[in-house]
């Protein structure tokens, strides 16, 4: 426990001294997508930050969810699903021919609203995509894998003597931390996050939080939540979204203070939504 | 009188009347209602509907059952009734004799156009069945008509503005539903018991190790009972058919919900499951006219082969090999279908997992999707094999009939069910080993089958994964 109380103090000291330029990490252009005839995003342009929270708030259905799905083709595994418009990660085109969806996803983690553990052991777990990826050769560096993504997770200590127990044993909380130390163990560079914390009770949600304040550090994230204390709390930068629209973007500061838009001033009041 | 009861076709009659019995007090009993509550519904505490379920309820139901028990044991009393009237010498012939002496009574007056047949003690016979027949009915439908109108008494003596007709009708609506799973309970008990005591019977004549044990079969001779070329060739086959059915029925399942589009899946899934209603005799006639044929002159290539040895291989006319290839087929959809709902009872939020991951979509299927659903799948192979093991119609047409133990699999077999077919085909009489060998090995196979059966839902009751 110590040392994740030491780490919070790091991040925490880190945070005032962040005030280095930022750096684009991936760019979208007019994005529409239609799910068969139903058109559910409509020409969103957006600029996501390196080694900052992004965050999508917004009403139930206003697309921010189909949005974030866009960045590693997750929209790819959906039949009826079309995408529009280009999303260029470090400059490179993610929608190219010559990039393969399925690498493109080792580059690119993402953490599912409901915790969802592979059926086998939390070390099989942790080990799932350095192995098929040939991340790790040998048996010991796997070990050193597995282990350096729990500690990032901040599961290691919970955890490291039961790596063999099933993942689905866990706790709610334990099991989405998990999740997320299984995205890190690729070494991706985005992590999306899709409302991670909607399943899990106040104070796992309060742990995952730390851990994405954390993890801020080295990845460029984005967080799609439901919860505008979470977005204020975590997020740099926010993105209203509504009926697939993007309705304003900007540092979170800014837009919970002093929103532009009406509907933006109105859905973060509670007006609406 | 008692002479006429004893020809009437009585059960459409009793089904009349109760039926009638069960209008007229329903209706009886929602009058009653309406007048109770003074023409209005508002005060009762159950609607008027509910009054007249109750008094038909309580009116037809006891009535119904002693018609029921009388259906059930009525016949077998008026003939223990008679066999204890008939003259001592009748009587000492035994009971198996006794009771086809009472067989050809009841037979005879059962024709409706049957006359005297001269001889005195059997006319005599006849006519005391034909009158007890009659008494007993006269008892039983009294003992009705008793029961229902008191039931109907009492039960319209029960409405008022407070009785709580629909919680009795309730009531009684679960007694009728778990008396429809005792029946199916107590007939898969008596199948069983039926089928033990008869085992029970042969195995007095025969030693339960000679049966278990033995190598040699020949029943229809009576010299030998050793099942296990039997058993061999029960296996043998089921082996064979979980061959073809195991892979090419998983794998499909896999297909159709993995990776076949919506549109493909409506069409092929219910083509696959169609496979399982065609009729075993048609799967019989494949297997009899076009599979084995093929299987033998496959064999007969196959020894022509240089360096193998003349009559390598058997290559009969019937064979296990075509017998357990068409059996495969017709329990794919067995495998496929049931692996089909357990694979897309697996969350998609674990494939989205596995592709996030950067996972291909075999590499989701076979480390992730795969393992999620083994205990189901597991559970549907192994009720594949104990409905490969059960299967008759195949292998009695091609399979064969000789009782050998042979690994090469064109060579022909025979199987427990085949056996249990050609020993109780014909005319029978079940007092010789030859017959009763048959049960002990319907025995058998039903504690065979019953042992896969419960290790199936034993394998999924434990390792079902809970997917909150």
């Amino acid at each position: 426990m110590d040392g994740n109380v030491e780490d919070f103090t790091e991040t925490a000291r880190s945070k005032q001294a962040q005030n280095m330029p930022e750096m684009t990490k991936v760019e979208c252009r007019n994005i529409d997508v239609f799910y068969g005839e139903k058109q559910a995003i409509f020409d969103i342009s957006l600029d996501i930050p390196d080694r900052a929270v992004t965050a999508f708030i917004g009403p139930s259905g206003c697309g921010k969810s189909t949005f974030l799905r866009c960045i590693n083709r997750m929209n790819d595994t959906i039949e009826s699903a079309r995408v529009t418009g280009q999303i260029f990660m470090d400059g490179a085109d993610i929608n190219d021919h010559s990039i393969d969806p399925v690498l493109l996803r080792s580059r690119v983690g993402m953490v599912f609203q409901k915790p969802n553990p592979f059926p086998k052991s939390i070390y099989d777990n942790i080990a799932y995509g350095p192995r098929i990826h040939g991340l790790a050769s040998g048996k010991q560096e796997l070990d050193e894998v597995v282990e350096s993504a729990l500690r990032k997770a901040g599961l290691w200590e919970e955890v490291k003597d039961r790596l063999l127990a099933p993942g689905t044993g866990l706790s709610g909380g334990q099991q989405q931390r998990l999740c997320i130390a299984r995205a890190i163990a690729v070494s991706p560079e985005v992590i999306l996050m899709d409302e991670p914390c909607s399943a899990l009770d106040p104070i796992a949600t309060a742990r995952i939080e730390e851990l994405i304040d954390e993890l801020r550090e080295r990845y460029c994230i984005v967080i799609v939540t439901h919860s505008m204390q979470q977005a204020a709390r975590v997020s740099q930068k926010t993105a209203f979204f509504h009926l697939g629209k993007l309705v304003e973007y900007g540092d979170t500061e800014r837009i919970f203070t002093n929103p532009e838009d009406s509907r933006t001033q109105d859905y973060i009041t509670g007006r609406f939504g | 009188m008692l002479e006429t009861f004893g020809h009437l076709p009585i059960a459409w009659l009793l089904f009349a009347v109760l039926a009638a019995a069960g209008f007229v007090s329903f209706y009886a009993g929602r009058t009653q209602a309406v007048a109770v509550g003074s023409g209005t519904t508002e005060r009762l505490n159950s609607q008027p509907n509910y009054h007249g379920y109750f008094v038909a309820m309580v009116t037809v139901g006891p009535a119904a059952i002693i018609l029921l028990l009388y259906g059930l044991f009525g016949e077998s009393l008026v003939r223990a009734q008679l066999a204890s009237e008939l003259p001592q010498r009748i009587r000492d012939l035994g009971a198996l004799e006794l009771g086809q002496y009472i067989d050809r009574i009841v037979e005879h007056v059962a024709r409706r156009d049957s006359v005297a047949t001269g001889n005195a003690l059997f006319d005599a016979a006849s006519d005391r069945y034909t009158n007890l027949l009659g008494f007993s009915r006269i008892i039983a439908l009294v003992l009705a008509i008793a029961a229902a109108g008191t039931g109907f008494y009492f039960a319209r003596r029960r409405l008022s503005l407070n009785f709580r007709a629909r919680a009795r009708v309730e009531d009684g609506i679960k007694f009728m539903l778990f008396l429809c799973a005792a029946i199916a309970i107590l007939t898969t008990i008596g199948i069983v018991g039926s089928l033990f005591f008869e085992a029970l019977r042969f195995f007095s004549r025969v030693p339960v190790h000679e049966f278990v044990f033995g190598t040699e079969w020949n029943a229809q001779t009576g010299a030998d009972f050793g099942a296990i070329p039997l058993f061999f060739g029960t296996f043998m086959i089921a082996f064979l058919a979980m061959l073809v059915a195991a892979p090419i029925g998983l794998l499909s399942a896999i297909y159709l919900s993995e990776y076949a589009s919506p549109r493909f899946r409506s069409i092929v899934k219910p083509v696959l499951e169609l496979l399982a209603g065609i009729p075993t005799v048609v799967y019989g006639f494949f297997a009899l006219q076009f599979v084995a044929p093929l299987v033998r002159s496959a064999a007969n290539g196959f020894n022509a082969l240089p360096f193998i040895p003349d009559g390598f291989l058997a290559a009969q006319p019937t064979s296990a090999l075509a017998a357990g290839l068409v059996m495969g087929i017709m329990i794919i959809p067995f495998v496929s279908s049931l692996s089909d709902d357990v694979i897309n009872a697996v969350p998609q939020t674990l494939r989205d997992g596995a592709y996030a991951m950067g996972a291909t979509r075999s590499e989701t299927v076979k480390q992730v999707v795969m393992p999620a659903a083994l205990p189901g799948v597991i559970a549907a192979l192994l009720l594949a094999v104990s409905r490969a093991i059960g299967e008759t119609m195949i292998v009695v047409m091609a399979a064969g009939q000789r009782a050998q133990i042979t690994p090469d699999p064109t060579a022909d077999l025979t199987t427990i069910t085949v056996q249990i077919v050609a020993l109780l085909t014909g005319d029978t009489e079940f007092d010789n080993a030859k017959t009763l060998s048959a049960f002990a090995l319907g025995f058998v196979l039903f504690i065979v089958t019953l042992i896969f059966n419960l290790i199936a839902l034993r394998v999924v009751q434990k390792y079902r994964e809970k997917y909150e």
